[in-house]
Protein backbone atom coordinates (compact mmCIF):
# COMPACT_ATOMS: atom_id res chain seq x y z
CA UNK A 1 0.00 0.00 0.00
CA UNK A 2 1.47 3.20 -0.98
CA UNK A 3 -0.25 7.13 -0.92
CA UNK A 4 1.88 9.11 -3.41
CA UNK A 5 1.29 12.97 -2.91
CA UNK A 6 1.20 16.07 -5.35
CA UNK A 7 0.45 19.62 -5.07
CA UNK A 8 -1.38 22.01 -7.17
CA UNK A 9 -1.31 25.22 -5.37
CA UNK A 10 -2.72 24.64 -2.17
CA UNK A 11 -5.05 21.35 -3.47
CA UNK A 12 -3.32 18.05 -2.31
CA UNK A 13 -3.90 15.04 -5.00
CA UNK A 14 -3.59 12.02 -3.22
CA UNK A 15 -2.65 8.80 -5.20
CA UNK A 16 -3.65 5.64 -3.93
CA UNK A 17 -2.73 2.67 -4.85
CA UNK A 18 -3.72 -1.22 -4.08
CA UNK A 19 -6.93 -2.07 -2.15
CA UNK A 20 -8.74 -0.18 0.29
CA UNK A 21 -9.94 -2.42 3.15
CA UNK A 22 -10.04 -2.70 6.55
CA UNK A 23 -6.07 -4.19 6.30
CA UNK A 24 -4.80 -1.31 4.62
CA UNK A 25 -7.01 2.11 6.06
CA UNK A 26 -4.97 2.18 8.93
CA UNK A 27 -1.89 2.66 6.73
CA UNK A 28 -3.64 5.27 4.61
CA UNK A 29 -5.00 7.22 6.73
CA UNK A 30 -1.98 7.88 8.77
CA UNK A 31 -0.40 8.64 5.75
CA UNK A 32 -3.03 11.17 4.52
CA UNK A 33 -3.32 12.46 8.45
CA UNK A 34 0.10 13.09 8.52
CA UNK A 35 0.31 15.00 4.92
CA UNK A 36 -3.01 17.13 5.64
CA UNK A 37 -1.06 17.56 9.34
CA UNK A 38 2.16 18.79 7.84
CA UNK A 39 0.98 21.02 4.36
CA UNK A 40 -2.25 22.28 5.28
CA UNK A 41 -4.25 21.74 1.80
CA UNK A 42 -7.04 23.43 1.12
CA UNK A 43 -8.72 20.81 -0.73
CA UNK A 44 -8.28 17.30 -1.67
CA UNK A 45 -8.57 15.08 -4.72
CA UNK A 46 -8.15 11.22 -4.26
CA UNK A 47 -7.01 9.78 -7.47
CA UNK A 48 -7.98 6.35 -7.13
CA UNK A 49 -6.63 5.12 -10.99
CA UNK A 50 -4.67 2.48 -8.83
CA UNK A 51 -7.62 1.33 -6.87
CA UNK A 52 -9.13 -2.11 -8.40
CA UNK A 53 -10.95 -2.93 -5.12
CA UNK A 54 -12.42 -0.73 -2.03
CA UNK A 55 -14.99 -1.82 0.90
CA UNK A 56 -17.07 -0.13 3.23
CA UNK A 57 -13.70 0.68 5.41
CA UNK A 58 -12.65 2.70 2.53
CA UNK A 59 -15.74 4.68 3.01
CA UNK A 60 -14.97 5.41 6.29
CA UNK A 61 -11.53 6.94 5.55
CA UNK A 62 -12.79 9.30 2.70
CA UNK A 63 -15.47 10.22 5.02
CA UNK A 64 -13.20 11.11 7.39
CA UNK A 65 -10.64 12.90 5.11
CA UNK A 66 -13.85 14.73 4.27
CA UNK A 67 -14.80 15.89 7.24
CA UNK A 68 -11.07 17.03 7.75
CA UNK A 69 -11.13 19.34 4.71
CA UNK A 70 -14.65 20.51 4.42
CA UNK A 71 -14.53 21.46 8.17
CA UNK A 72 -12.10 23.99 7.24
CA UNK A 73 -13.73 25.28 4.16
CA UNK A 74 -11.85 23.56 1.72
CA UNK A 75 -13.11 21.07 -1.70
CA UNK A 76 -12.67 17.38 -1.85
CA UNK A 77 -12.90 14.94 -5.48
CA UNK A 78 -12.31 12.03 -6.69
CA UNK A 79 -11.19 10.98 -9.68
CA UNK A 80 -10.24 8.05 -12.18
CA UNK A 81 -12.60 5.88 -10.25
CA UNK A 82 -13.26 2.14 -11.37
CA UNK A 83 -16.47 0.94 -11.61
CA UNK A 84 -16.08 -1.45 -8.51
CA UNK A 85 -15.28 1.10 -6.47
CA UNK A 86 -17.84 4.08 -8.03
CA UNK A 87 -20.39 1.49 -6.97
CA UNK A 88 -19.61 1.40 -3.48
CA UNK A 89 -19.66 4.50 -3.39
CA UNK A 90 -23.29 5.10 -4.76
CA UNK A 91 -24.60 2.56 -2.66
CA UNK A 92 -22.96 4.45 0.40
CA UNK A 93 -23.93 7.95 -0.52
CA UNK A 94 -20.34 8.88 -0.76
CA UNK A 95 -21.03 10.51 -4.48
CA UNK A 96 -23.52 13.32 -2.75
CA UNK A 97 -20.23 14.78 -0.69
CA UNK A 98 -17.55 14.02 -2.54
CA UNK A 99 -18.12 14.81 -6.42
CA UNK A 100 -16.10 12.56 -9.49
CA UNK A 101 -14.23 14.01 -12.08
CA UNK A 102 -12.89 12.45 -14.89
CA UNK A 103 -9.26 13.66 -14.38
CA UNK A 104 -7.34 15.88 -12.42
CA UNK A 105 -7.47 18.74 -15.15
CA UNK A 106 -11.49 18.28 -14.74
CA UNK A 107 -11.49 17.80 -10.94
CA UNK A 108 -9.79 21.03 -10.11
CA UNK A 109 -11.83 23.36 -12.67
CA UNK A 110 -14.50 22.28 -10.91
CA UNK A 111 -13.01 23.26 -7.44
CA UNK A 112 -11.64 26.39 -8.58
CA UNK A 113 -15.79 27.25 -9.84
CA UNK A 114 -16.97 26.49 -6.03
CA UNK B 1 -31.46 -29.25 -3.06
CA UNK B 2 -27.92 -31.03 -4.22
CA UNK B 3 -24.43 -29.70 -4.23
CA UNK B 4 -22.36 -29.36 -6.81
CA UNK B 5 -19.28 -28.05 -5.04
CA UNK B 6 -18.04 -27.27 -1.48
CA UNK B 7 -14.96 -25.94 -0.34
CA UNK B 8 -13.90 -24.36 3.20
CA UNK B 9 -11.73 -21.77 4.48
CA UNK B 10 -10.38 -21.47 8.15
CA UNK B 11 -7.99 -18.80 9.00
CA UNK B 12 -7.22 -16.60 12.04
CA UNK B 13 -8.87 -13.46 12.45
CA UNK B 14 -6.16 -11.01 10.98
CA UNK B 15 -6.92 -8.51 8.65
CA UNK B 16 -3.91 -9.41 6.45
CA UNK B 17 -6.18 -12.64 5.53
CA UNK B 18 -9.53 -9.88 4.22
CA UNK B 19 -7.67 -9.84 0.91
CA UNK B 20 -6.99 -13.30 0.92
CA UNK B 21 -10.43 -14.74 2.08
CA UNK B 22 -12.14 -12.40 -0.62
CA UNK B 23 -10.08 -13.98 -3.40
CA UNK B 24 -10.04 -17.58 -2.56
CA UNK B 25 -14.03 -17.10 -2.72
CA UNK B 26 -14.02 -15.26 -5.75
CA UNK B 27 -11.70 -17.72 -7.39
CA UNK B 28 -13.96 -20.67 -6.29
CA UNK B 29 -17.38 -19.11 -7.40
CA UNK B 30 -15.47 -18.20 -11.08
CA UNK B 31 -16.61 -22.15 -11.97
CA UNK B 32 -20.24 -20.34 -12.53
CA UNK B 33 -18.99 -18.13 -15.02
CA UNK B 34 -20.07 -14.61 -13.40
CA UNK B 35 -19.18 -11.35 -14.79
CA UNK B 36 -16.99 -9.31 -13.80
CA UNK B 37 -19.24 -7.03 -12.38
CA UNK B 38 -20.74 -10.12 -10.40
CA UNK B 39 -17.37 -10.87 -9.08
CA UNK B 40 -16.77 -7.99 -7.65
CA UNK B 41 -20.28 -8.14 -5.98
CA UNK B 42 -19.35 -11.53 -4.15
CA UNK B 43 -15.68 -10.12 -2.89
CA UNK B 44 -17.00 -7.02 -1.69
CA UNK B 45 -19.89 -9.05 0.13
CA UNK B 46 -17.23 -11.56 1.43
CA UNK B 47 -14.62 -8.72 2.52
CA UNK B 48 -17.52 -7.19 4.47
CA UNK B 49 -18.42 -10.04 6.65
CA UNK B 50 -14.51 -11.18 7.15
CA UNK B 51 -13.80 -7.36 8.38
CA UNK B 52 -17.16 -7.89 10.53
CA UNK B 53 -15.78 -10.79 12.43
CA UNK B 54 -12.45 -9.66 12.95
CA UNK B 55 -13.47 -6.20 13.96
CA UNK B 56 -16.67 -6.97 16.10
CA UNK B 57 -16.41 -10.79 16.58
CA UNK B 58 -12.95 -11.23 17.50
CA UNK B 59 -12.78 -7.54 18.79
CA UNK B 60 -9.30 -7.32 16.79
CA UNK B 61 -7.91 -10.21 19.25
CA UNK B 62 -7.09 -14.40 18.16
CA UNK B 63 -9.59 -16.70 16.95
CA UNK B 64 -10.76 -18.54 13.47
CA UNK B 65 -12.71 -17.64 10.66
CA UNK B 66 -14.78 -19.82 8.74
CA UNK B 67 -15.72 -19.60 5.22
CA UNK B 68 -17.97 -22.37 3.45
CA UNK B 69 -18.88 -21.73 -0.16
CA UNK B 70 -21.30 -24.56 -1.49
CA UNK B 71 -22.44 -24.42 -5.51
CA UNK B 72 -26.04 -25.54 -5.91
CA UNK B 73 -26.83 -25.42 -9.34
CA UNK B 74 -26.45 -21.59 -10.47
CA UNK B 75 -26.23 -20.25 -7.41
CA UNK B 76 -23.30 -19.82 -4.80
CA UNK B 77 -24.08 -19.99 -0.43
CA UNK B 78 -21.55 -18.40 0.86
CA UNK B 79 -21.03 -18.92 4.84
CA UNK B 80 -18.69 -16.95 7.34
CA UNK B 81 -18.83 -17.99 10.47
CA UNK B 82 -17.16 -16.86 13.70
CA UNK B 83 -16.90 -17.90 17.36
CA UNK B 84 -16.72 -14.15 18.78
CA UNK B 85 -18.54 -12.08 21.08
CA UNK B 86 -21.80 -12.16 18.81
CA UNK B 87 -24.03 -9.28 18.10
CA UNK B 88 -26.64 -7.90 20.44
CA UNK B 89 -29.09 -6.31 18.16
CA UNK B 90 -28.78 -7.68 14.73
CA UNK B 91 -31.82 -5.48 13.80
CA UNK B 92 -30.03 -2.53 14.56
CA UNK B 93 -26.58 -3.74 13.34
CA UNK B 94 -28.24 -4.64 9.69
CA UNK B 95 -29.11 -0.98 9.68
CA UNK B 96 -27.40 1.86 7.21
CA UNK B 97 -24.63 3.91 8.79
CA UNK B 98 -25.00 1.77 12.39
CA UNK B 99 -21.85 1.31 13.95
CA UNK B 100 -21.25 -0.03 17.33
CA UNK B 101 -17.18 1.29 16.67
CA UNK B 102 -17.81 5.28 15.86
CA UNK B 103 -14.17 5.86 17.46
CA UNK B 104 -13.40 3.90 14.39
CA UNK B 105 -14.17 5.22 11.88
CA UNK B 106 -16.39 2.84 10.00
CA UNK B 107 -18.96 3.73 7.90
CA UNK B 108 -21.57 1.54 9.67
CA UNK B 109 -22.32 0.46 5.63
CA UNK B 110 -21.06 -3.33 5.99
CA UNK B 111 -24.43 -4.92 6.32
CA UNK B 112 -26.29 -2.77 3.67
CA UNK B 113 -23.15 -3.36 1.17
CA UNK B 114 -23.76 -7.52 1.84
CA UNK B 115 -27.54 -6.96 0.74
CA UNK B 116 -27.35 -4.68 -1.71
CA UNK B 117 -24.46 -6.95 -3.86
CA UNK B 118 -26.12 -10.87 -2.57
CA UNK B 119 -29.66 -12.11 -3.31
CA UNK B 120 -29.93 -12.99 0.67
CA UNK B 121 -28.47 -12.50 3.68
CA UNK B 122 -29.15 -14.23 6.49
CA UNK B 123 -27.49 -13.47 10.05
CA UNK B 124 -27.83 -15.77 12.93
CA UNK B 125 -25.98 -14.57 16.34
CA UNK B 126 -25.89 -15.30 20.22
CA UNK B 127 -24.02 -13.08 22.55
CA UNK B 128 -20.67 -14.72 23.76
CA UNK B 129 -20.85 -17.54 21.49
CA UNK B 130 -20.41 -16.02 17.45
CA UNK B 131 -21.92 -15.36 14.58
CA UNK B 132 -22.65 -16.64 11.74
CA UNK B 133 -23.80 -14.96 8.00
CA UNK B 134 -25.47 -17.32 5.07
CA UNK B 135 -25.15 -15.13 1.68
CA UNK B 136 -26.81 -16.27 -1.62
CA UNK B 137 -26.54 -15.02 -5.03
CA UNK B 138 -27.77 -16.48 -7.96
CA UNK B 139 -25.80 -16.34 -11.94
CA UNK B 140 -28.30 -16.11 -14.46
CA UNK B 141 -26.37 -18.21 -17.65
CA UNK B 142 -27.41 -16.78 -20.82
Amino acid sequence: MNVAFEYVNKTLIARIEGDIDHHSCDAIRKRMDNEILEKNPRNLIFDMDMVGFMDSSGIGVLLGRYKQIAGQGGKIAMIKVKPQVKRICEICGLQKIIPVYQDKRQAIENIKEC
Amino acid sequence: MKIDNEMKLEFLSRSQNESFARSVVAAFVAQLDPTIEELSEVKTAVSEAVTNAIIHGYECGNGNVVIIARIIGDSVEIVVQDQGKGIDDIEAARQPLYTSKPELERSGMGFTVMETFMDQVEVESQPGIGTTIRMYKSFKTE
